[in-house]
């Protein structure tokens, strides 16, 4: 046996040493779980790298068809589902995992009900990740999108999330503070309802190890896959989101949040409404006419339930605006409501039938997704992730706050590139699709859009590759910043006496109540 | 309407959606409070986490709750007059299905007779036109294009409709024929019957002995003796059979290239290639224009 002696400190090595140091069980009773929200914060910026980078390859192949030389494991058919499940559930996943044990325990005040079922969804959801990361190239794939991973994959991912929801509720039942703050109503209303959907949706019958059937055919498989499609944007990638908007824009700001009433209305309503959406993507199909309506009617009415988050985000900052003006991550999370804003009026204009004629299959609804994706998700889940890195590892601040700022910038030129360059090509196809000649023929045929998107696909691909440069900015500042620090696990406060009562603590803001 | 399986689920479906539509209206009724007097901020809840998270209690911003209202009124409003509600239809009567036939009522109405010009012609005749030659070129590019190539010169197993050579026939009437109902060209896998590999070498070097392409001569002789299997389709003299689409062997025109991979694939499994009719969706007169177009192709030779 070799033994490798590695550099102590280097700055291209995660020291996963510092990820795993020990606690006494004398000093585990008295601070809070850290060490599973550091193992999913790195893991968030390692996922979100790696998806990225598939995405920006996928957009080359768009421009150039060629790229990967006809290997099969590397075509885009088999790329794409790789690249939205890193970005979806290996990026976005790890960022939920990271702060909604964070923030449940900080606003329990206790410590994660079980540090070892904790730690197994850590390592199963790292399983489920590098599973689909193999099996998806191979071709292996029940064919539903969003749920590509076949049969054996979605019972692991079944029994982690039943372990997520037992530590989450569980911890949540400890709590030693009275109320259950905003955030976790979030947070649980996301990992019950991802988990009955997760359910509903694979339902499938195994012919093979690796290969199933859906147990829905024809237009009520369209309809449940749909039905889970809108809702794993609705709960996976928003109200988890919201999540943690909830927590870490008024502790970034520090500012209380806006409207407590305002939170309750717009909680119930959306997650009430959002189940109602999924057949807004079936429009002018074999879905039966009554369903089309109710998915463009619910879509519209979601459209205030929505924007009420994006309020509440936004005038939490009210009075403190001079802050967004030298704070990188405040900008991080409050232009990421802007964006959520936009695409959640954008969401409700697209699913009235006669805009969706136009815009249905044509790349303004990849615009759409990306100004949520990379705009709303990806944004507070970079700005809560430099929130907490400097935290996890006992440092004041980020190695670079001038990093932040280049981030913040970089990315949002590269979201904006993206999604001006999907809007005007969607329309303009759209235009194409439908443009006829006299004698009422198709004046264009389909090839010719695609010529005519080529332009619009290379300013995407720009936008693309500035987003994912981004992000390795962050992996570097994310190293210095371990590498300079250490593991630190922070101790649980005593329940002040006075904090469930009127009055406020003096560790709240200057009295600004009546 | 025979969306639902009985009347029960229509009843079912249209209750629970008034039930939830109305529900997001009482639910922001309810928690409709009054504003504070101008210049009074709103208070603070009363909780507080984590050590300085609170929540002020200010009320529902009144625009917002005007959109929300709106959009419920709306929704109300459109399933009076649109299907939603379960079975019931809408006041307005549409339903995709007949606006789909009316558009197409319009459209036939609007378009059918430029077409129709041209449906009692002889193809021959047709093809010389130059603005019904146009108008099957676009037809051509938007239904034939996508197999047989923008320019028509096909790909492999997509015949070149360029070449002059037919595999049906030149007949403009059998092209139409070929674009109205499709074709089915089906050779049976012959691997076996030829001696398994040793006989697929054999004769795959005597068919392309037949176009005087390079060669094995003693293998090619021992394929000939086989040929007569092949004989019953193709023909003794490999000519072909345009009756059952069968190809000429001995022209140097290859629907699935000449290499000896690809010839010996043909035998090892046989072809099982399928043109789909378009009579049913395009109607007599496009597919009139288009037969006429794709014969004006080899015509131009």
């Amino acid at each position: 046996m070799t033994h490798i002696k590695l550099p102590r400190r280097s700055t291209f090595i995660i020291p996963f040493n510092i990820l795993h140091h020990s606690l006494s069980p004398m000093q585990t009773a008295n601070t809070y779980n850290y060490k599973v929200v550091r193992q999913f914060a790195v893991m968030t910026v390692i996922w979100g790298i790696v998806g990225m980078l598939v995405g920006v390859i996928i957009a080359a192949q768009l421009i150039w068809p060629d790229l990967t030389a006809g290997i099969s494991w590397l075509s885009y058919g088999r790329l794409r589902p790789l690249h939205t499940n890193a970005v979806i559930f290996a990026f976005g996943g790890s960022a939920l995992f990271a702060t909604s044990y964070y923030v449940v325990q900080r606003t329990c005040q206790v410590r994660l009900l079980s540090d070892g079922l904790a730690a197994f969804t850590f390592w199963g959801w790292q399983v489920v990740i590098l599973l689909a990361a193999v099996t998806l190239p191979l071709g292996i794939t029940s064919g539903k999108e969003y749920a590509e991973l076949e049969w054996p994959i979605d019972i692991l991912i079944t029994v982690v999330w039943v372990s997520y929801a037992i530590v989450f509720f569980g911890t949540i039942a400890k709590r030693k503070t009275p109320h259950i703050y905003v955030a976790n109503w979030f947070y649980g209303a996301f990992i019950l309802t991802v988990a009955l959907l997760h359910l509903v949706n694979s339902a499938a019958m195994p012919a093979s190890f690796w290969k199933s059937y859906s147990a829905y055919a024809g237009v009520q498989d369209a309809m449940i896959q749909w039905w889970y499609g809108h809702n794993a944007v609705g709960f996976f990638l928003t109200a988890g989101f919201l999540g943690i908007m909830y927590y870490f824009v008024p502790k970034q700001a520090d500012r209380p949040v806006y409207s407590y009433r305002l939170s309750v209305v717009h909680f119930w309503a959306l997650i009430f409404t959002y189940m109602w959406a999924g057949p807004h993507h079936l429009h002018y199909t074999a879905l039966p006419d009554w369903t089309q309506s109710l998915g463009m009617l619910f879509s519209l009415i979601l459209l205030a339930p929505s924007w009420g988050g994006m309020i509440n985000g936004i005038m939490t900052l009210s009075g403190a605006w001079h802050k967004l003006r030298d704070d990188p991550i405040l900008k991080f999370l409050i232009v990421s409501l802007s964006f959520y804003g936009m695409s959640t009026f954008e969401g409700p204009m697209m699913s009235i039938k006669t805009v969706n004629a136009l815009s249905h299959y044509t790349d303004w609804t990849i615009g759409h997704v990306h100004s949520g994706a990379l705009g709303w998700v990806a944004f507070i889940s970079i700005g809560s992730i430099y929130y907490l890195l400097p935290r996890l590892f006992g440092r004041e601040q980020m190695h670079s706050v001038k990093a932040i700022s280049l981030h913040f910038w970089i990315a949002t030129i590269g979201v904006v590139l993206y999604i001006a360059a999907m809007w005007i090509a969607g329309v303009m196809q759209g235009l194409m699709w439908r443009a006829i000649n006299a004698d009422g023929t198709l004046t264009y045929t389909f090839v010719e859009s695609v010529k005519a998107t080529y332009p619009y696909y290379m300013i995407r691909l720009l936008g693309g590759v500035l987003f994912f440069a981004g992000m390795l900015i962050m992996l570097w500042n994310m190293l210095k910043t371990i590498g300079a620090g250490k593991a630190y696990d922070a101790p649980i406060p005593e329940l002040a006496p006075d904090h469930s009562a009127h009055g406020g603590s003096t560790a709240a803001p200057a009295a600004q109540g009546a | 309407m025979s969306d639902f399986t009985s009347d029960f689920w229509g009843l079912f479906v249209a209750a629970a959606t008034l039930v939830s539509i109305v529900g997001c209206g009482v639910l922001l009724w309810t928690q409709t409070t009054k504003r504070p007097p101008t210049g009074v901020k709103a208070e603070l809840h009363g909780n507080v986490w984590d050590g300085d998270l609170q929540e002020y209690n200010n009320p529902l911003p009144r625009w917002w709750m005007w959109l929300f209202y709106i959009t419920i009124v709306f929704s109300l409003l459109y399933l009076v007059f649109y299907p939603g509600l379960g079975s019931f239809a809408g006041k307005s009567g549409w339903s995709s299905a007949a606006a789909y036939q009316a558009e197409m009522k319009a459209a036939e109405a609007q378009y059918g007779p430029i077409f129709n010009q041209f449906a009692g012609m002889d193809l021959a005749q047709v093809a010389k036109d130059p603005k019904a030659r146009a108008m099957g070129e676009r037809l051509f590019q938007n239904h034939c294009a996508q197999c047989h190539g923008a320019d028509a010169g096909g790909a492999i197993g997509f015949p070149n409709l360029r070449d002059n050579d037919w595999l049906y026939g030149s007949d403009p009437a059998i092209i139409k024929t070929s674009i109205a109902e499709g074709r089915n060209g089906i050779m049976p896998p012959l691997g076996e019957a030829v001696g398994g590999e040793p006989g697929i070498a054999q004769v795959t070097h005597y068919v392309r002995s037949l176009s005087s392409l390079p060669h094995d001569a003693s293998l090619a002789k021992e394929g000939a003796t086989k040929f007569a299997l092949c004989a019953a389709c193709h023909g003794a003299d490999a000519k072909g059979n345009p009756a059952m689409g069968a190809p000429n062997l001995t022209d140097g025109v290859w629907l699935y290239s000449s290499s000896e991979a690809s010839i010996a694939e043909s035998i090892r499994l046989g072809r099982n290639n399928r043109m789909p009719g378009q009579k049913e969706f395009l109607g007599e007169a496009k597919v009139h224009l288009l037969a006429a177009y794709v014969y004006s192709l080899s015509e131009k030779k």
